[in-house]
């Protein structure tokens, strides 16, 4: 085999894993349905965003599912108390992969004004965080603009390098 | 052009020609029956993304929102994604679960959901079989669905499945009986339970026109038979996180998906087929290609209103729904059994032509109607909560 074959091979392989990689990406990305899950007073800002004015639906996402089964994206938002904490790592882990995580608020990302006994300082201390969606309460352009930054997230992996797919 | 203007016939006729030239007869039968089978079912897959975009576009637009329109252009390539990203979505099952029927539950569902596609003329000539007990096998076949539905539930090995599927189970044996019996009065007036006869009856007059207290009875049951909002207890998010379906993620929970809306297809189906003339309409025996169009059109028309439906109506509670069933559509649907026997038979006694019975069956009906609707109106005004003005004796002046 001449060197030219050998690139020639070596491109095929690759534009097909690019391919299946965009077609990979694209319909994760076009249908990311949420669970429902509203915590404190950021959950009236996510209402609203899937409501008539700004409306997720849009990309898909008006699926709420109630089940973490059927979910995609865990939108945390507002305080996690260290009551919840629990609640919320079990319905993470019952999730399907694969799975995102959106840390809405200043609760979430880091306890906010809660400097307190109870509050657990950021939801990221017990599972992992895709996109931080900063304010108290962020409104439902920032979500947006949080979901926008996650499709984006989302079409940069590639099946090979997905962690679901590894081995324990 | 004779060709065109019954073109689905015409090029599965000549596709059968085409084969049995150089197959023998048997096989050439074997093929083509197999790939009946494989063209309904993709017909049925296309109309459930079909389906599922719909919803989403006519509830958004009800809402007043604007629905999907990020995927592919105005958003018609949703359910593409969604079917895919639930392909590629991991499929869970929970540790305790009983694995066999666990498993086995959403091809169940999705079997008992294409089978009456067997029976159902979709346009002229273009049916499975036609089998004279046409009507006797579609209601049969839908119970099978119930089975379905228990075992997901039961399967699960989780609390709210198990409480959907019984739900479920209590719901749809309670809404066949009168569904059952509204179909029975079609049955009566048109003298055949083979759903091409049926269609064939309603050359001259739609039987809506005759029967609209059976055309709505029977829509209703149907509804709640698809377990669609706001019949949708067995699934109600608000108490039984997502009922029998709970424990199913990816792939089979799309199974589940799509048997529910395959289910939705058929109720309006049959609704066409026995009330709204399924594919009657104006030029067909001139260009029988309209048929399917008409069909398709009349089918979407009460999938459209079920859409509508779901998005005007609050969700009832468990007891409300038998109630409703056994206490107000049962004794209507029976009465009207009852009383298109008599008003067929006076009819036929007195020789009456055809539009004057037609005439005397509608008259009937709607005297139904009006009693029906008088007693309800005296048996639940007196249950009514008094009015606030009443309750707390103010007097407006
Ligand atoms: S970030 Fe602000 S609005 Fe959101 S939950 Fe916390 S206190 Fe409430």
């Amino acid at each position: 085999m001449t060197d030219d074959e050998r690139i020639a091979e070596e491109l095929k392989r690759n534009i097909f894993l690019t391919t299946v990689d965009r077609i990979y990406d694209w319909c994760r990305r076009g249908s990311m349905w949420p669970i429902s899950f509203g915590l404190a007073c950021c959950a009236f800002e996510m209402i609203c965003a899937a409501a008539a004015r700004f409306d997720l639906a849009r990309f898909g996402m008006e699926a709420v599912r109630a089940t973490p089964r059927q979910a995609d994206l865990m939108i945390v938002a507002g305080t996690v108390t260290h009551k919840m904490a629990p609640q919320v790592l079990r319905l993470y882990r019952q999730m399907a992969e694969p799975k995102y995580v959106i840390a809405m608020g200043a609760c979430a990302i880091s306890g906010g004004t809660f400097r307190s006994y109870s509050v657990l300082q950021g939801v990221d201390k017990i599972i992992p965080v895709d996109v931080y969606v900063p304010g108290c309460p962020p409104r439902p352009e920032a979500l947006l603009h949080g979901i926008i930054k996650l499709q984006e997230k989302i079409e940069r992996q590639s099946v090979r390098t997905v962690p679901w797919y590894r081995k324990a | 052009m004779a060709f065109v203007s019954d073109l689905f016939v015409n090029s599965w006729n000549w596709i059968a020609v085409q084969l049995a030239r150089f197959l023998p007869p048997w096989a050439a039968e074997l093929v083509m029956m197999f790939a009946g089978v494989v063209v309904l079912i993709a017909f049925l897959l296309f109309m459930v993304m079909l389906l599922t975009l719909l919803e989403r576009k006519v509830v958004a637009r009800i809402a007043d929102r604007i629905g999907p329109n990020r995927v592919g252009p105005f958003g018609i390539l949703q359910p593409l994604a969604d079917t895919l990203k639930l392909i590629i979505k991991e499929n869970t099952e929970p540790a305790q679960a009983d694995h066999w029927v666990f498993r086995l539950a959403p091809a169940v569902a999705v079997t008992a959901a294409l089978m009456p596609y067997a029976v159902i003329p979709l346009g002229r000539g273009m049916v499975g079989t036609d089998i004279n007990v046409g009507v006797l096998y579609v209601v049969s076949i839908s119970s099978l669905t119930v089975i379905a539905i228990l075992m997901a539930g039961w399967g699960g090995c989780n609390k709210y499945s198990l409480l959907g599927g019984m739900r479920a189970v209590a719901q749809m044996f309670s809404f066949e009986v009168p569904l059952a019996l509204c179909l029975a009065s079609v049955v009566l007036l048109t003298g055949s339970l083979s759903l091409v006869s049926i269609t064939e009856a309603q050359r001259e007059l739609w039987l809506v026109l005759v029967q609209p207290v059976g055309f709505l009875l029977y829509l209703l049951c149907g509804i709640a038979e698809a377990n669609r909002s706001p019949f949708d207890i067995p699934e109600a998010e608000s108490e039984l996180v997502a009922g029998y379906h709970t424990e199913y993620s990816g792939v089979r929970f799309a199974f589940f998906f799509m048997a529910e809306y395959i289910n939705m297809f058929t109720v309006s189906a049959m609704a066409t087929i026995m009330f709204l003339g399924g594919w009657r309409g104006p030029f067909v025996d001139q260009l029988p290609v309209l048929s399917v169009v008409y069909f398709l059109l009349k089918v979407h028309f009460l999938v459209f209103l079920m859409f509508w439906f779901r998005a005007t109506f609050p969700r009832l509670r468990i007891d409300q729904l038998l109630s409703l069933s056994w206490k107000v559509l049962l004794p209507i649907a029976l009465a009207n059994l009852m009383l298109t026997a008599l008003a067929d038979k006076v009819a036929h006694r007195a020789g009456l032509s055809r539009m004057a019975s037609a005439g005397l069956l509608l008259g009937s009906n709607l005297v139904l109607a009006g009693v029906a609707i008088a007693t309800l109106y005296l048996v639940y005004e007196r249950r009514r909560a008094p009015s606030l003005s009443r309750r707390y004796e103010i007097h407006w002046h």
